[in-house]
């Protein structure tokens, strides 16, 4: 049995928070390098370079990446032989969000969903636990923005309906959202298990890192298709018109119920912040 | 790289004239902030026939909602919201001289046939790209509904705002005539 105090959660938290929505990862910024190469039209490549920018100027200056430092979206992994004192878990992820939106000077985006007031201190955080076999605590952060989340929907297709279907509903929510969700974009998609995990799967598939490829042979080949199709669509960066309306598409499945064909989707902004810590 | 067009506020009719939907343009001078919350009290404060916080004519609002200054800035990260939130409203301030808006995404059709009935010109920032614009913002001054804290009216002194022309006033939409174009 291992010890964790939860102070080492809070710090953890408050240093990942500020970390992820100032310095943008390696792996996102090498991405859009690569897109500006890729990219067909002239004002794309231009709204790239911008980001590129963008990226550069916010390390530089320790300022957000975008004004909509996001909903803190927090997954956490918990050993199963790891004991945690001091306070309880979901309080301290709170208290490392409440941190490190106050000392980062973050945008405090979490507000009352009629009348509209703002929480305050950007909580509650959106926590996500999981105990597994070990004793590390592993977290992972995902600030998220409102103009990619509003894009997202669990869709309760008809088993007959297919690849094709679930493939047809994706470019759907593609198409709908356009440029609002600020692309190129980065595409998780869940599909089975049912309603809720449906939604939790694509949300799970926003964190593989890009150009990573799913494990199952045939499960690779549909995100390929599916990136294909999306870039296909011709919105491209920022909707300005393009080759490029998405840096990857990400699919996670599980089985489902022999009723069922749920798929859900989830839109990330090109201002990908995904950060994690051990302890 | 892009040819750059330089314009200034108060945007005057004939700038707006040359302006067509694809461009880049540096934008200089003042410009106002607004989000959802500060558009409805603009409509609540016109239809109580009160005065407006600044004078719309020949003024341009920008849709955004800044991240806090970091001490020693004199903003945080500020790059557009999504504009359709405001559609509601727009047609309204722009019967009433409003000449230009900031934003992403697109517009719906009354804002549309309003911008080509006043002459009023629809502007793209990059979305996502907060720090970059940052660097444009040389003052910053909340002017209004200080309550409303990320959604208050800040009037924001801007050098050279790296923008592109979505809307025109001849009725081109970047968004259409791009996706057009690059759709396989």
């Amino acid at each position: 049995m291992r010890e964790v105090h939860v102070d080492d959660i809070i710090s953890a938290l408050e240093g990942l928070f500020i970390d992820a929505n100032i310095n943008l990862s390696d792996n996102v910024f090498d991405a859009l390098e690569k897109a500006i190469e890729e990219e067909a039209s002239p004002v794309g490549k231009e709204v790239l370079r911008e980001l590129i920018k963008n990226a550069n100027i916010a390390k530089e200056e320790k300022i957000p990446i975008c004004q909509d430092t996001g909903l803190a979206v927090t997954f956490i992994e918990v050993g199963q032989d790891v004991h945690i004192y001091g306070g309880g878990l979901i309080d301290a992820v709170n208290e490392g969000v409440r941190r490190a939106y106050k000392k980062g000077y973050l945008r405090k985006s979490c507000c009352d969903p009629f009348s509209r007031k703002n929480t305050g201190d950007n909580t509650p955080a959106i926590i996500h636990t999981k105990i597994v076999p070990g004793e590390r605590v592993k977290i992972v952060v995902l600030p998220k923005g409102g103009g990619s989340e509003n894009y997202g929907e669990v869709r309760m297709l008809v088993p007959s309906q297919g690849k094709e279907g679930m493939k047809s509903f994706v470019l759907e929510m593609v198409t709908k959202g356009g440029p609002n969700p600020c692309p190129p974009i980065i595409v998780g998609v869940g599909i089975g298990g049912n309603f809720e995990t449906s939604a939790l799967l694509s949300k799970e598939a926003l964190m593989v890192p890009l150009g990573k490829r799913n494990e199952d042979p045939s499960i690779a080949a549909l995100e390929l298709e599916l990136l294909e199709e999306i870039n296909r669509s011709g919105i491209g960066p920022q909707g300005y018109g393009g080759t490029l309306t998405a840096l990857d598409a990400h699919v996670k499945m599980m089985p489902c119920h022999i009723a069922s064909f749920p798929v859900a989707v989830n839109i990330q902004c090109h201002a990908h912040r995904i950060k994690e810590a051990i302890i | 790289m892009m040819e750059i067009r330089r314009i200034k506020t108060p945007l005057e009719d004939r700038v707006i004239e040359e302006l067509k939907s694809g461009e880049k343009v540096f934008l200089s001078g003042y410009i106002y902030t607004a989000r959802d919350a500060a558009h409805k009290r603009f409509v609540d404060t016109l239809n109580e026939r009160k005065t407006l916080p600044f004078d719309l004519e020949h003024q341009v609002i920008y849709y955004c909602g800044p991240s806090p200054s970091p001490p020693g800035k004199v903003i945080g990260a500020c790059g557009p919201t999504t504009s359709s939130r405001m559609d509601l409203y727009a047609p309204q301030l722009i019967s009433l001289g409003l000449k230009g808006m900031i934003g992403k995404g697109k517009r719906s059709q009354s804002v549309k046939d309003s911008m080509k009935q006043y002459k009023a010109i629809y502007f793209g920032a990059t979305g996502g790209a907060g720090a970059l614009l940052s660097k444009s913002v040389t003052s910053s001054e909340i002017i209004a509904y200080e309550d409303l804290g990320p959604e208050a009216v800040v009037k924001l002194g801007v050098k050279n705002l790296p923008l592109f022309v979505i809307n025109d006033i001849y009725g081109n939409d970047l968004y259409e005539m791009g996706m057009l174009q690059y759709k396989k």
